[in-house]
């Protein structure tokens, strides 16, 4: 079954007097426990991509389709619900709430779906353990490097138990090492039937996926299956 | 529902994080909204104290009283055809007595100014009220020392006086009164009686504190002529009777005036109620301003809170971005922020109660007040609709921002 499905989607933006295609006619379906990696060079639309299909932004033409339900014309409530239970951001500069312990933000989601406090403690206990963190619970951003503080923000990615994972650059603030650890996180997160959609655009981060979609001018340039595509050793 | 608990209670903890983590700016903020509450809640106050001050004032003259007069006191009727009415004289004021029924008590009138002097201490201009042992009864008068004048003093014109408790201050300072000699005029009179304090100053010179109850045979014996016009206090038994107590001081001081059934009545009875509206008119008046300008502070302090938020939430830019991407809805948005305005605003106006209510004890010391309970409702209730009316046009501002470049945002 088709999680996404994309259906010539547009989007256009007014610069001034000048229509910028950020996205010229892009189609694509994305099936459930897939690791799709988005590539493209800055200015392909790779990031106008993402955001319409994480329901932050609405396609100016085309029709999106997530998990059955048609979302390209919905309100900014309604699409603040399904980016709520459907859709797990993580972002290249981690985006966590400064002021707020690693619980806090990964509790807020459940917070906004009306999650009552046992079960919120209780599955966002679960989403820090999952990513190695429980001893870090009530640490602030501030206090955790920057490998934990990703690994937060995909604790606050899972803790829903979204359709889709969102990353974008995840690794780009992170040394390559502490990079490769959070790939490790995220086939891991795979192989338990999680749907990753990655966005990047470094080869080597992109080779971790199964599938790489090549963006080019806003137009879908190539759409691979990748047969030798990285797997992480798990580290022990 | 629960829902909304939720984000609301994620809301106030949001609010008091950025109030910490903004203490001077807060407190700033805050500060208008001290400096207008507090200046509303002590004008309401005074207010109070005003309005309880003149209710006292006329409640210790007797609130139903009627005063019948050759004057209208508070009426447009021309002045210079009232002058032309016979005076009301002390003989019709006794047959009056003799035919009204329903009155608990009757007493004739007449005030005159004198200087009042005992030992070195005086008194320039004092109000004198003359009148007969019956007035007291149409008051609420308590007493501090002795009595009023009885009937056998009255009737006989003694030179004995009743002072009112400010005249007896003055004149006998901390030394008690009572039998000793006052100089009216520079005549001797002896005191019979000292009035407790009534509490009034709304009321000026007709304040009882302010005057002297002398026999008012002895006005006409020293003072005035046996013709002068008197004017007659009514008491009736009851509020409820005061309507028909009027319509028969009518009947019978037509009567007495020997009027014929189609000529107009030529004299009026007067009410405290004119007084009162008379009252209102002027006061009504000051209110209104007062609040108004008071009002303004408040304003002030509003405007400041709505600046204030709307730099929050230019500043937390990215972090709205961050809510809406994990879900947040405009209302949540919305909410966090007219929350964090009331926030402010509550606990200013809490610090401006508490600031009133202290200096209230220090107005008290010039006019009997206190923060009533009611003011402090209002208070609260207004500092709330402060905080959410100027944070409104900010947490609308926050609440529609795109997700997408409130993300980008640095």
């Amino acid at each position: 079954m088709n999680i996404i499905n994309l259906e010539n989607i547009t989007r256009v933006y007014q610069v001034g007097s000048e229509e910028v295609h950020a996205l010229d006619g892009v189609s694509l379906k994305i099936d459930r426990n897939e690791y799709v990696a988005i590539m493209g060079p800055s200015g392909s639309g790779k990031s106008t991509l993402m955001n319409i299909v994480g329901c932050l932004d609405t396609p100016t033409g085309g029709q999106y389709v997530l998990k059955g339900t048609d979302v390209s014309d919905m309100s900014d409530n309604q699409l603040a619900e399904v980016r709520n239970r459907e859709i797990g951001f993580v972002f290249q500069t981690f985006n966590l709430l400064p002021r707020a312990t690693s619980f806090h933000n990964v509790e807020l989601p459940l917070i906004y779906a009306g999650v009552p406090a046992a079960e919120r403690r209780q599955k966002a206990e679960q989403a820090l353990a999952s990513v190695g963190l429980k001893d870090r619970m009530l640490h602030k951003p501030n206090e955790l490097s920057g490998g934990q503080r990703q690994r937060v923000a995909v604790a606050r990615a899972l803790v829903v138990g979204p359709s889709i994972i969102l990353a974008d650059e995840p690794t780009g603030n992170l040394d390559s090492r502490t990079g490769e650890d959070i790939m490790t996180l995220f086939h891991e997160i795979y192989k338990l039937g999680n749907t990753i959609i990655l966005v990047t655009h470094e080869e080597y981060i992109a080779n971790h996926a199964k599938r790489v979609i090549r963006l080019l001018d806003g137009k879908v340039e190539s759409d691979k299956q990748v047969a030798d595509h990285t797997v992480p050793k798990r580290e022990n | 529902m629960r829902h909304h608990l939720f984000e609301w209670k994620e809301g106030l903890l949001i609010s008091l994080n950025a109030i910490r983590a903004n203490k001077a700016r807060s407190i700033l903020t805050m500060l208008g909204i001290v400096i207008g509450i507090c200046s509303v809640a002590l004008m309401a106050t005074a207010i109070n104290g005003i309005d309880k001050a003149f209710v006292d004032g006329i409640s210790a003259l007797g609130a139903d009283n009627l005063y019948i007069d050759k004057y209208a006191w508070f009426s447009d009727e021309d002045f210079f055809l009232m002058r032309n009415r016979k005076n009301i004289t002390m003989e019709q004021f006794e047959r009056f007595e003799k035919l009204a029924q329903l009155p608990l008590a009757v007493a004739p009138t007449i005030l005159t100014m004198h200087k009042v002097l005992h030992g070195d201490n005086y008194v320039e201009g004092t109000l004198m009220t003359g009148t007969t042992d019956g007035y007291v009864r149409t008051t609420n008068f308590n007493f501090a020392r002795g009595r009023f004048f009885s009937g056998l003093e009255s009737n006989g014109a003694r030179n004995v006086a009743v002072l009112g408790s400010e005249v007896a201050v003055h004149l006998f300072e901390k030394q008690d009164p009572l039998a000793q000699e006052v100089k009216i005029d520079g005549i001797p009179f002896r005191v019979v009686g000292v009035l407790e304090k009534q509490g009034s100053n709304m009321l000026g010179n007709f304040n009882p504190d302010n005057q002297v109850y002398i026999p008012i045979g002895t006005v006409f014996k020293y003072f005035r002529r046996a013709r002068d016009t008197v004017t007659v206090v009514v008491r009736a038994r009851s509020t409820e009777l005061t309507e028909a107590t009027k319509e028969e001081a009518i009947g019978m001081m037509r009567r007495v005036r020997g009027l014929l059934y189609d000529e107009k009545d030529d004299f009026s009875v007067n009410t405290q109620e004119g007084l009162t509206t008379e009252y209102d008119k002027v006061v009504g008046v000051i209110k209104l301003v007062g609040l108004f300008i008071t009002g303004l502070s408040l304003l002030v302090g509003a405007i400041g809170i709505m600046n204030i938020m709307f730099v929050s939430v230019k500043e937390r830019t990215k972090e709205i971005g961050i809510r809406k991407a994990i879900g947040a809805k405009k209302r949540t948005i919305m909410g966090q922020f007219l929350t964090e305005a009331a926030v402010i605003c509550l606990m200013g106006g809490l610090v401006g109660l508490l600031l009133a209510v202290g200096l209230s004890m220090v107005i008290n010391k010039f006019l009997p007040t206190s923060v009533q309970v009611n003011t402090i409702v209002l208070a609260i209730t207004i500092s709330l609709l402060t905080g959410i009316v100027s944070g409104l046009a900010p947490a609308w501002t926050a609440a529609k921002m795109d997700p997408v470049e409130a993300l980008r945002y640095e």
